[in-house]
């Protein structure tokens, strides 16, 4: 048995705790917002907050996260307006869309923990999020928005 | 690109596509006085300037013939289908293409928002089911969704326009003519102060007739609200930062079980014997289920294998790494592609099947003051949608249902019925946004796996794809060698052009294996070779397919434009010309191509559009060119290590050129600071998502030039997941894609926009790599460090 706090709910998981948490969010939980690209921690969909740090939910298990606050795409911000997310709609950084939960999520992380990142430490921080459809200079552009306007 | 192509093999194309069922008679057939060609050679000619005439209203839009009309079940612009107002005044408008990422379920629907003058903030975009003969063509592909569509769309559009008007003007026992519509109401021309909105008149104007296209007045491109404007934000942009945008994965149902499968690791490979026993140990595994395995030429049949059905997807893939099967290879089991590619170079250096042949090469080769030859390789390659297959399916005794992330959703319809003997009408194909499609989520086999293993459990299914399956099991990128010999004469100008395309063909996918290209393969790169060279000849050797070939992003685009554009290059180099001059001097004069003076062939598939609307026009290619070249600063004195290099291609009736600028790190590391693209894709109807599209297509030329390789060995891909096939990633990308798009007026019809960015990127970025080291690159990909 396993608890933990998903986007501020208890939650209770009695299944194996080697499940990744990506599975027990989508499947489980029904949080379809982190996406599988990967499996192997290699492509950043999936990235959703544990405490705060920016996790692979697909390389975390659910044991892992016991006891543990997880933050997930949905629970971002409550209306949706987490100052990234608004960066994200102004410069219309998104094409099919698909990796951009685990981008936000990742760049959140970031800007919690370094808001007055450089454009290098933006690129260090981002480069484990891949977009297939090249949307890389849009999110630099919206990372840069926020910490530059934070 | 090419989604219709089964359905054209398997004869369902009709020919008399060339009325719509709105009734009204579609364009084909109804060109103008307007000497369209003298209007394209004039607008060409002279580049970008903004033609500036008014056409009275009614004018407006004068009409064009486009492919569409050759595509299963053409076009339709019916505002019954695609347009609803509620009594709120909510209007509802269908898209009916698949959104991958192009901008195109936004831009479609605002095209008829922008012609019925509907406030877009009023508006609520639906997606369409796999439903043709109501919504026209849905094959998402060849960069046709806004070259086929913007017209029905206007007149969809246009005619709902009347509609509302006509129902003002009767409730108001006026003349329609005393009557306009505005921004969602009705006004009465002579007392602007008298209004109805569109919720009140929703119902009386649906009521009324369908105006026929000769009666609809269109709007003037001045008074386009969202049309060529690039301000309507894409209508998902606010799910898609929220999480809550539905991908084909993110599908559920009550009662919804989770499958994967372990399929065969050579195409053509069967299960000879299986053990599931401890796959059904594992704890929520429920059950397995046997997939019938398909040979090439099988379309979009599953590969076959064993599915394992769980109560989660995870657990699902912990029971498939415990099945125990004996596979039988089937035939492509020795398939290897280090000894295919020296198969293929050797067929290249063989005459070929003629293709094309203009004026007499053979000649100008034997009076050749030298010849200058190079060959170019590419690997295959696959898709890699950030969002691997997947779908999800409720198959009952006499129904199936599905959700699914498709390109072509009325193909993914046909195909189902089809595999569960069920008449079309009792199959629903519900399509979710596709995170990335890339030609991949034109073959519908993961859905087929879906339904089957859906009917055999009983109950709905989510089928998954791992990102492993995703790159095992493509439909792959043809892989090709391109040789290209010039002729020379003493004052080294080119005298004579041939070209060897050696490449397993499409075709493989959909009938037997001839081993040589078709037309629609010979039209991308090949046989449309724009060159002003007097004596050309094109051959096709032979290269019989080992594995599933499809159709990726640009298609054979790729490898043609890499190897013509580098062979330019080459030239310039050989000649010491400057290679932008070099290149211009290739295109030519400014003219319009014949294709029979060119000696193209009978077939030549112009992108399945008509030569004489969409002709090739070297005056936009040079265009395009030189406007590149200008915005880029060619000429620039670079320091060390760093260089230009220019590429220009038409396709899919579209002109773009890109300029790169290479950095050489110290380690030999390739990084690009700059690009520059320079885009004629027609009018321009929602140049916001132009800029991504080719802003995106620089990012996937980067990863095809640097990283992208699918190799076989003993008939298995040999890579699996982002570690051996490599994605560029932000600390390896063009940083800065500089867009420019050239100015059209409406009647320069609008091409395609999601596929042509991609091949001039990686002969340009050779190119530069050339200008900055001397180093000729000319087997991709490059590795993202010079040895």
């Amino acid at each position: 048995m396993i608890d933990l706090t998903v986007n501020g709910r208890a939650e209770r998981h009695d299944g194996d705790p080697a499940m990744p948490l990506l599975w027990y969010l989508r499947d489980s939980l029904g949080l379809t917002g982190a996406k599988y690209g990967c499996g192997v921690g290699l492509c950043g969909a999936c990235t959703v907050h544990v405490e705060g740090e920016a996790v692979r939910a697909c390389m975390t298990s659910v044991g892992d996260a016991a006891g543990k606050a997880v933050v997930t795409i949905e629970g971002l911000d409550p209306a949706g307006d987490h100052p990234l997310q608004k960066a994200w709609r102004q410069l219309s950084v998104p094409q099919c869309g698909f990796c951009q939960a685990g981008q936000i999520m990742q760049a959140a992380a970031l800007v919690a923990t370094n808001p007055a990142a450089s454009p290098d430490e933006i690129t260090e921080a981002m480069s484990g999020n891949i977009c297939r459809c090249g949307c890389y200079q849009r999110i630099h552009a919206a990372v840069r928005q926020v910490v530059g306007g934070a | 690109m090419l989604g219709y192509l089964d359905r054209e093999l398997s004869g369902r194309v009709r020919p008399d596509t060339s009325t719509d069922r709105s009734g009204d008679p579609i364009l084909v057939g109804r060109l103008e006085k307007l000497d369209r060609r003298r209007f394209l050679q004039l607008t060409g000619a002279a580049g970008a300037f903004v033609v500036a005439f008014r056409v009275l209203p009614a004018e407006a839009m004068q009409p064009y013939p486009t492919g569409a009309s050759g595509m299963p079940n053409g076009t339709v612009s019916d505002p019954h289908v695609f347009v609803a107002i509620a009594e709120d005044g909510t209007v509802t408008i269908v898209a009916h293409r698949a959104e991958m990422g192009t901008g195109v379920r936004t831009s479609l629907p605002m095209v008829v928002a922008d012609e019925m003058e509907a406030d877009w903030a009023r508006v609520t975009v639906v997606q369409a089911p796999g439903d043709e003969p109501k919504y026209g063509n849905q094959d998402t592909d060849g960069s046709r969704s806004l070259r086929h569509f913007v017209q029905p769309m206007r007149q969809c559009g246009a005619a709902m326009r009347a509609m509302l008007e006509a129902a003002a003007a009767a409730r108001w026992g006026l003349d329609p003519k005393q009557v306009k519509a505005e921004l969602h109401e009705v006004v009465q021309r002579a007392d602007p102060s008298k209004r109805l909105g569109y919720g009140a008149l929703a119902k009386a104007a649906m009521a009324q007739p369908v105006p026929p296209f000769e009666a609809l007045a269109f709007k003037d491109e001045s008074e386009f609200r969202y049309i060529g404007k690039g301000e309507i934000r894409i209508v998902d942009l606010h799910d898609i930062t929220t999480g809550k945008a539905t991908y084909g994965a993110d599908v559920r149902l009550p009662g919804m079980k989770y499958a994967v499968v372990a399929r065969p690791p050579v195409v053509g490979g069967r299960v000879k014997s299986y053990d599931a026993s401890a796959a059904l140990k594992v704890p929520g595994v429920e059950k397995v289920v046997e997939i019938p395995g398909s040979t090439p030429p099988a379309k979009f049949a599953p590969l076959g294998g064993i599915a394992v059905v769980a109560d989660n997807t995870w657990t699902a893939m912990q029971g498939r790494d415990q099945l125990k099967i004996e596979w039988d290879d089937g035939p492509n089991g020795s398939y290897d592609t280090t000894a295919y590619r020296a198969a293929m170079s050797a067929t290249a250096k063989q005459p070929g099947k003629v293709i094309r042949k203009q004026g007499d090469p053979d000649a100008a080769f034997a009076a050749a003051a030298r010849v200058v030859s190079a060959e170019y390789y590419e690997p295959h390659v696959t898709h890699a949608p950030m969002e691997p297959p997947a779908a999800v399916a409720n198959v009952t005794a006499d129904k199936a249902e599905v959700w699914a992330p498709v390109q072509s959703s009325y193909g993914t319809r046909e195909d189902v019925a089809k595999l569960l003997g069920l008449p079309i009408e009792q199959v629903t194909v519900n399509v979710t946004l596709l995170g990335g499609g890339f030609g991949r989520k034109s073959k519908c086999d993961y859905v087929q796996e879906a339904a089957l293993v859906s009917r055999a459990v009983g109950a709905p299914v989510k089928l998954q794809w791992s990102r492993e399956d995703e790159i095992h099991h493509s439909f792959y990128h043809t892989t090709s060698v391109e040789r290209i010999e010039a002729a020379l004469d003493g004052s080294g100008k080119v005298t004579a052009w041939r070209h060897r395309s050696v490449a397993p063909s499409i075709l493989s996918t959909f009938a037997p294996d001839s081993g040589y290209q078709f037309p629609i393969e010979y039209g991308m790169g090949f046989v449309d070779m724009p060159f002003d060279i007097p004596n050309v000849v094109c051959e096709n050797g032979q290269a019989m397919a080992h594995t599933r070939i499809g159709w990726f992003r640009s298609v054979s685009n790729v490898p043609r434009a890499f190897a013509v554009q580098s062979f330019a290059g080459e030239l310039a180099h050989e000649l010491g010309r400057d290679p932008k001059e070099m290149l211009l001097e290739l295109i030519g004069p400014a003219r319009i191509i014949d294709p029979k003076t060119a000696g193209m062939p009978k077939d030549f598939w112009n992108y399945g559009e008509p030569y004489e609307e969409f002709p090739i026009d070297t005056g936009r290619l040079r265009h395009v060119v030189e406007l590149a070249a200008d915005k880029a600063g060619w000429g620039k004195a670079l320091p060390k290590g760093e260089g230009l290099g220019i590429a220009a291609h038409r396709s899919f009736v579209s002109y773009i050129a890109t300029v790169v600028h290479v950095k050489i790190g110290d380690d030999g590391a390739i990084t690009v600071p700059e690009v520059t693209t320079a885009v004629d894709c027609g009018y321009c109807i929602n140049p916001e998502r132009v800029e991504s599209q080719m802003q995106g297509a620089a990012v996937m030329g980067m990863t095809l030039s640097l990283y992208s390789a699918i190799t076989f060995a003993k008939g298995r891909v040999e890579q699996s997941n982002f570690y051996d096939y490599e994605m560029a990633r932000m600390t390896r990308y063009p940083e800065k894609v500089a867009v420019h798009v050239v100015p059209h007026p409406f009647p320069v019809h609008a091409t395609g926009v999601g596929e042509p960015g991609v091949p001039p990127f990686a002969p340009a970025l050779a190119n530069a790599i050339f200008a900055a080291t001397g180093k000729r690159l000319r087997d991709l990909p490059f590795g993202d460090t010079l040895s």
